[in-house]
């Protein structure tokens, strides 16, 4: 995908044009200056890798890109070439399937992916052409086309907006999947364009395809009959973004101008690289390893075979002479065969078979993921779904997890939770109380019976209705569908009308819906009036004279309104902390308790005023605000002024509650999450305020934490430069958590009591281009260690208004930060999906934002909840499963091929093979191969219920425990114990060849199948020994296993084999079991490689099991105590009395 | 010997079958179906190994290995054997002069016979080996210079054998037969036994060549050409091994023993796993009568020496030796088998000490809790 974007680029590049040119409508337009039409990308999304065509070749090449494959090929190649002791086949065929399966395997992935992009790029779009409506396929729009988007259809690509359906040119549309924000954005048609869209002859000229979505440039030359052309500047409110949806708009037109790749939307992505897991690198390092010791041996043996040669008599005797050939051959050419023969020969340490059973084991184990039913969401149903099956065990070693706010923790949906009026609380419960309590007759009742007079209720419920830019959707008829913003709402809400609302945020839209279920709702706005139905069903109006807007510095926004009695009242809400400093100090003291629990419990808290105004008062305020709004310079900060001004000395009515409610189990899963030692990071680009009050609700940051914050806000604070300022903080806060601070222990659970000092981070956007930007200048790389060594110390880190990049960049930072640790991303929305191609895995929510998340993840789940079973179980099930499956691998061979090194010291260094050259290739196909990868598939060493339930064994694995050195040391060792022992044992027992009791003697053959036999039964039964979970496939697959090893070698020895040139192994087998010796050797030998094994397990059992039980029973004994365990605080929280007894 | 609890976890296969009743084709719903195995919920044997379990396992392993081992040990022990090394290595040994004048050449042979003492009489049945040391059998260019093919009869391969028997494929022109480095090096010394009894005659000891080699091997792996009773005619334009003296199908009188289906010739060609190796060479069948087979004192070992083996540092020797059920003499067996049992033994007496000392301890500190 990248080189197709390069291509795109490019191709434009090419025409050296630093502005693109469009002509609308591909109708020629009559200027002097011709227009070559230039080549544009096609509005195809490519996410897939191959393509019929350059499938083989380039799967063919990236595949002999691992080391593993060329190696087998290497070693293949010189099998053919090469005189050497085993044939081709030996190597050629494993290389072959492996190399088949893993092409089938990603072949069959890249489908997925191609019909992904299909699904796409096959989007039925109208468009526009000589003014007949065509229907057409989204990938066949070209840049210039005139393209019909009706509402909640997402646009096809980047749009320039021509018409509107709505009478005032504007459209609404959500950047969901784009940001992530939800809200409704207001965006405008080219104005002069006319209602005449066939005759519309006009040109765009336009930046060329940038990523930044707030960015664009451009201009419209129109061409009206024929007098000279209009020009009319184009900026980001006139562009609609491919992958936004349109909203409340029946119908638009727009001509494109981005296609394809070129795309905001695309160019936002970032390029798909290969994602390799922790334990893959494990495996390569190892295999270098025992590259090492394949070369050593052959070197050992090469060496040794001259010097050994080097004896008269032992080289060439008379009995064994040498080809004619051979002996012409160049001594150094000789030694180097040698060499490569020797190389061959223990080619079978390294494990060919190891990278099919990998495979098979992540692309097999993957379906269990998809498979698992409590993945399965009813709401959407649908379940898990895996998209790259090679980091399933990555899922087991996650060390950070990103996660975006909107749509993955919280579910984006604003609900009106409890208001404070007049320092009384008022608390909606459910529908039923609130049929006894707030019915129109009565008015606001609290179940301490104490209420605010009716006077301060009213005028609370009048603020909440005024203040604020929500419009009222106008649609007539109202289906529960296409309302997502206040859907959950209204099924709770019997309103006697349902309406639907719109507004910049969704929490307006909560306020507006708290004042109508007490009785005040909002009509509508209608030329400058506002309308509002009171609890005696009249409809009041208000004169709206001014919007004092919203915004993120002064954190709060107000309405000046005439009332019917020509009353002048100025409303205002906004954060406590911008709004106490305004309002009289005995009015906060009754409400700052409310709002400071509200606030503690998660929910957004808002504060609402008033003021009324003199006639005099408001025509001083009138004035300046006219003057500030015509300024031409310092616009912002003269209107900021004014506004500074007016909303001073109000009277506090009350506050409001709003929850954004949580994702099911949030809280649970947040808190699982850093049970398991993992440190969890919210990436948004929401409003902080918004984030941090998530934040609270999932309990990442709780009453005793200590927030650290780098934002704006904290470096604007004096008046010194932010770089100053945000190095003075950077070191302070390093001082503060890092240093002083006491080392934290891993093994640490977070306690409840919070006897020891949690910090938050928080983190703005613009903060941290400043803190990178100006790392990269003077002090490389210290902000940056710095701001990591703080997050380290710190329980959660927020980083909010954040761009899509700019979450990737973070992923980035901390993925390459001092021991390179695992991430994972989890997200919904499109905007996510940069952070989640980032992160080591990417989890995709099955949100409402749209597939693009999903599509690029590498697992998508329906729920947030569902990653505590992900991790916790799959990931750490399928880590310890595919780490056993490895060591287990590597051990395997090497007591398989040291007996065969062992041997050369006893046949002249000669590479004479110890094993039958049949025992050679099935030893790892099919002799040992499937317990392994029934092991790898089935086993839970730990029961999945124990795993949810103790976040805290998820640390046993963490930093790729089980593929550590010391591990890997232990299994070599035994490897090469066992080696040893097959080999000397069946030795001493060759010291006398007549095994027999007729008096017969056995040969090398025999031998060899001895020790294959002892080989074969001591692996597989170690293997039974580490099962913990005995599946009756694990029972049929382990005994079958020896049961055809005992079955394949009558077959294989029982018969003379046509075409096959030797009979090495005729009746060897069954003579072999003819001999009493044998039998006791093959025992003695087998118990005694076990011995070591069942004596450690039973030591680690010892100490683990007890352990473990003691784990066991605290945890249960917990869970008798408090039945829904950890959940329990956020429940109590979110239902309980508490509450009311506060007050 | 391990402490098992079987976790039958609940059985819900039978919800399987319930998505499928949906109608075929008419709604796919995507709803992942609940059997065991794909919710990972198969029931499940979960041994645990534990001190409690693997002990008594210590113990009867233990009990059972010892007396395995005493008894190879002992059988082991009495089994007879007698070697008796006839390279003629040192000057005082009676074949010196056959070992130092060889040559290749010689149309005569080399006769030297070795006198020796059997102080114990050999019941049963004696096995009579050879022994040959430094004799790199099992070298890869020798193991694999051989034609299967055209030991079993094939009449193709006896013609034009398979490469593999380079430098030993033609002789002259003409196809070696039986090819290869293995059948070229076949050894071809005779050995023959005499007991001297007390009244000082030279008696000759009956040897029987017959059931030296494995029944498969003689009567299926390897195989006359041609099936005529003729051999000569079957091998007729194939060339002899360049170091035999007879051609292959002069190796014995006796038509069931000639040809490729000779049995020393049969087990020669059985390579040996080690250069030390000793080969079945004739069997002397146990007397009717009660007399040993090989009664106590002097015989003698005439050699007819033919096959060189100074100029590689090899060693010759002839074995005499009874055979018991887990074959010839070798300790090694018995003394495994015993050391193991102790082993097994004495790790049973260290855990047991272990497992007591950590269950009180473990639980005195629990009965405060």
């Amino acid at each position: 995908m990248p080189r197709k974007t390069l291509k795109c680029l490019f191709g434009v590049d090419e025409g050296s044009r630093a502005n693109r040119k469009v002509v609308v409508g591909h109708r020629p337009c009559p200027s002097n200056e011709e227009i070559i039409p230039p080549k544009f990308c096609d509005n195809r999304i490519v996410s897939s890798k191959y393509t019929v065509w350059n499938f083989l070749p380039k799967n063919l090449f990236e595949q002999f890109r691992r080391i593993a494959n060329f190696y087998f090929l290497i070693i293949f190649l010189v099998q053919v070439i090469v005189d050497t002791p085993t044939s081709p086949v030996t190597s050629g065929l494993p290389l072959f399937f492996v190399i088949t399966v893993t092409a089938i395997k990603q072949g069959y992935e890249d489908w997925l992916r191609h019909k992904a992009d299909n699904e796409v790029n096959k989007y039925k779009v109208t468009v526009l052409e000589d003014g007949k409506a065509i229907q057409s396929e989204s990938e066949k729009i070209k840049v210039g086309d005139i393209v019909k988007v009706e509402e909640n259809e997402t646009f096809p690509c980047d749009l320039i907006l021509l018409q509107s359906h709505r009478d005032d040119g504007t459209c609404f549309v959500t950047t969901a999947s784009l940001d992530g924000e939800s809200n409704h954005k207001t965006h405008y048609t080219v104005p002069n364009i006319g209602s005449d869209l066939e005759s519309l002859t006009a040109t765009i000229e336009c930046e060329q395809p940038q990523s930044d979505l707030y960015k664009f440039v451009g201009r419209m030359d129109i061409y009206k009959d024929s007098q000279e052309p209009i020009f009319r500047s184009l900026g980001p409110e006139n562009l609609l973004l491919k992958g936004a949806t349109l909203k409340n708009t029946k119908v638009i037109y727009g001509v494109a101008v981005y296609t394809g790749m070129e795309t905001k939307m695309a160019l936002n992505y970032q390029g798909k690289s290969q994602k390799r897991s922790a334990v893959e690198k494990s495996i390569n390092a190892f295999l270098l390893i025992y590259l090492f010791i394949l070369v050593s041996k052959a070197l050992v043996c090469t060496t040794l075979k001259y010097v050994w040669q080097s004896k008269p008599g032992q080289d060439e005797p008379w009995y064994n002479e040498k080809t004619q050939r051979e002996k012409d051959t160049n001594l150094y050419l000789k030694m180097f065969t040698d060499f490569l023969s020797f190389m061959v020969l223990f080619n079978f340490i390294i494990p060919v078979s190891m990278y099919v059973t990998v495979e098979m084991q992540k692309f097999l184990g993957s379906f269990f993921i998809a498979w698992d039913k409590d993945f399965f969401d009813p709401e959407i149903k649908e379940g898990a779904l895996v998209n790259t099956s090679d980091l399933n065990e990555e899922l087991g070693q996650v060390e950070y997890v990103f996660t975006d706010k909107t749509g993955t923790l919280t579910q984006n949906n604003m609900e009106f939770i409890e208001c404070c009026i007049d320092g009384f609380q008022y608390k909606h419960r459910d529908a039923r109380d609130e049929l006894d309590g707030f019915c129109d007759t009565d008015g606001p009742v609290n179940k301490v019976q104490q209420k605010a007079g009716r006077e301060k209720e009213e005028l609370f419920l009048r603020a909440l209705c005024l203040c604020h830019t929500v419009q009222v959707k106008e649609s007539a008829e109202q289906d529960g569908l296409t309302d997502q913003v206040d859907g959950s709402i209204l099924d709770e809400t019997p309103s006697p009308e349902e309406r639907g609302f719109i507004a910049s945020s969704p929490d307006e839209i909560a306020l507006v819906k708290g004042a109508m279920r007490y009785g005040f709702t909002f009509l509508g706005l209608e030329s400058k009036t506002l309308k509002i139905l009171n609890r005696s069903k009249e409809v009041e109006m208000y004169e709206l004279l001014h919007v004092l807007n919203f915004d993120p510095v002064r954190r709060r926004m107000s309405v000046i309104v005439r009332n019917g009695s020509g009353e002048t009242v100025l409303y205002c809400k906004g954060a406590d902390s911008s709004i106490f400093p305004r309002v009289k100090r005995e009015e906060v003291e009754r409400i700052r308790l409310h709002v400071e629990r509200n606030a503690t419990e998660g929910y957004r808290t808002l504060c609402v005023a008033y003021k009324r105004l003199s006639p005099e008062e408001y025509a001083q305020v009138d004035e300046d605000l006219k003057e500030a709004r015509l300024a031409l310079q310092d616009r912002e900060e003269k209107l900021t002024a004014v506004y500074n001004q007016v909303e001073t000395e109000m009277d506090l009515i009350g506050a409001t509650a709003v929850e954004d409610r949580l994702q099911e189990e949030a809280a649970e899963t947040m808190e699982a999450l850093q049970g398991a030692g993992i440190k969890v990071w919210v990436l948004t680009g929401d409003k902080m305020e918004t984030a941090k009050s998530t934040c609270y609700a999932c309990r990442l940051f709780q009453r005793n934490t200590e927030l650290l914050e780098l934002t704006l806000r904290t470096l604007e604070a004096r008046g010194r430069s932010r770089e100053e300022r945000l190095h003075e903080l950077l070191l302070e806060y390093h001082k503060k958590a890092v240093q002083d601070a006491p080392p934290v222990k891993a093994g640490i659970t977070r306690s409840w009591s919070g006897a020891n000092h949690d910090y938050g981070f928080i983190i703005d956007g613009a903060s941290l281009s400043l803190m990178l930007s100006s790392s990269s200048e003077s002090k490389p790389s210290l902000y940056e260690s710095l701001f990591l060594q703080i997050c380290q110390n710190c329980t959660a880190v927020l980083c909010c208004r954040m761009a899509p990049l700019q979450k990737a960049q973070i992923v980035k930072m901390v993925k390459n930060s001092k021991g390179s640790p695992i991430t994972l991303s989890i997200g919904d929305g499109a905007n996510d999906v940069s952070m989640i191609l980032e992160a080591h895995v990417g989890i995709g929510i099955k949100g409402k934002e749209g597939r693009q998340a999903v599509r690029n993840s590498d697992y998508a789940i329906p729920k947030l909840k569902h990653l505590k079973k992900l991790l916790l179980a799959h990931g750490h099930l399928y880590y310890v499963r595919i780490a056993h499956l490895v060591q287990y691998f590597f051990y395997k061979n090497l007591c398989f091929i040291l007996p065969q090194f062992l041997y050369q010291f006893f046949c002249g260094y000669s590479q004479q093979p110890l094993y039958d050259a049949a025992y050679l290739t099935m030893y790892n196909i099919c002799f040992t191969s499937m317990p392994i990868l029934a092991y790898s598939l089935l086993e839970q060493h730990i029961g999945i219920e124990d795993l949810l339930d103790n976040a805290t064994l998820y640390r046993d694995v963490a930093k790729n425990a089980m593929l550590q050195w010391l591990p890997f040391l232990y299994w070599t060792l035994l490897g090469v114990f066992q080696g040893l022992l097959f080999f000397f044992g069946v030795r001493y027992l060759f010291s006398n060849p007549a095994l027999q009791d007729n008096g017969q003697v056995f040969g090398n053959w025999s031998y060899g199948t001895i020790v294959f036999t002892v080989l074969v039964f001591t692996v597989t039964l170690k293997l039974a020994m580490d099962t913990r979970h005995w599946t009756w496939i694990n029972h049929f697959v382990i005994w079958g296993s020896l049961a055809f090893y005992v079955f394949f070698s009558f077959f294989w020895g029982g018969i003379i084999w046509p075409f096959i040139r030797h009979q090495r192994l005729y009746f060897v087998f069954a003579n072999m079991l003819g001999s009493v010796s044998a039998w006791l050797v093959i025992i003695l030998l087998i118990l005694l490689s076990l011995l070591p094994e069942i004596l450690l397990a039973v030591f680690r059992k010892n100490h683990g099991s007890h352990a473990r039980q003691k784990k066991l029973v605290e945890s249960s004994g917990g869970g008798l105590e408090f039945p829904g365990s950890s959940a329990r605080p956020l429940l109590m929280r979110t239902f309980s009395d508490e509450s009311h007894t506060v007050t | 010997m391990m402490a098992s609890s079987y976790n039958a976890k609940e059985e819900d296969g039978h919800h399987s079958g319930s998505s499928s009743h949906g109608g075929p084709g008419a709604m796919k719903s995507k709803k992942p179906d609940n059997t065991a195995f794909k919710q990972q919920r198969l029931p499940a044997w979960q041994p645990i190994l534990t001190a409690g379990t693997v002990l008594p396992a210590f113990f009867v392993i233990g009990l059972i290995f010892i007396p395995i081992g005493i008894g190879l040990f002992v059988t082991s022990n009495n089994i007879k054997e007698f070697e008796i090394d006839y390279t003629g290595v040192e000057v005082d040994s009676p074949c010196y002069n056959c070992a130092k004048n060889f040559s290749w050449n010689s149309t005569s042979s080399c006769l030297c016979s070795v006198n020796f003492t059997l102080d114990q009489p050999f019941e049963s049945n004696v096995y009579m080996y050879y022994g040959l040391s430094n004799f790199y059998q099992n070298h890869r260019r020798y193991v694999k210079s051989r034609d299967d093919s055209q030991l079993n009869g094939v009449e193709s391969n006896l013609r034009q054998p398979s490469k593999e028997c380079e430098p030993y494929r033609t002789s002259e022109g003409l196809p070696i037969a039986p090819c290869g480095a293995i059948a070229n090096s076949l050894f071809n010394d005779t050995l023959t036994l005499y007991y001297y009894p007390q009244n000082g005659t030279k008696l000759p000891v009956p040897l029987t060549k017959k059931g030296i080699a494995w029944w498969t091997d003689k009567h299926v792996k390897f195989r006359n050409p041609g099936g005529s009773a003729n051999l000569s005619i079957a091998f007729q334009g194939t060339a002899k091994p360049v170091n035999w003296r007879n051609p292959v199908y002069q190796l014995d009188e006796d038509p069931e023993n000639n040809g490729f289906i000779n049995e020393d010739f049969i087990v020669w060609m059985r390579t040996a796993a080690l250069p030390t190796f000793r080969k079945l060479y004739r069997i002397i069948q146990k007397k009717p009568n009660t007399t040993p087979t090989l009664s106590s004192g002097k015989y003698v070992l005439e050699i007819t020496y033919n096959y060189p083996v100074l100029s590689f540092d090899g060693r010759k020797r002839m074995i005499l030796s009874t055979i018991s059920w887990m074959g010839g003499k070798n300790p090694f067996l018995g003394i495994a088998y015993i050391t193991v049992g102790s082993i097994c033994f004495f790790l049973g007496v260290v855990l047991l000490i272990i497992h007591h000392k950590y269950d009180t301890r473990s639980n005195s500190a629990e009965i405060p809790n």
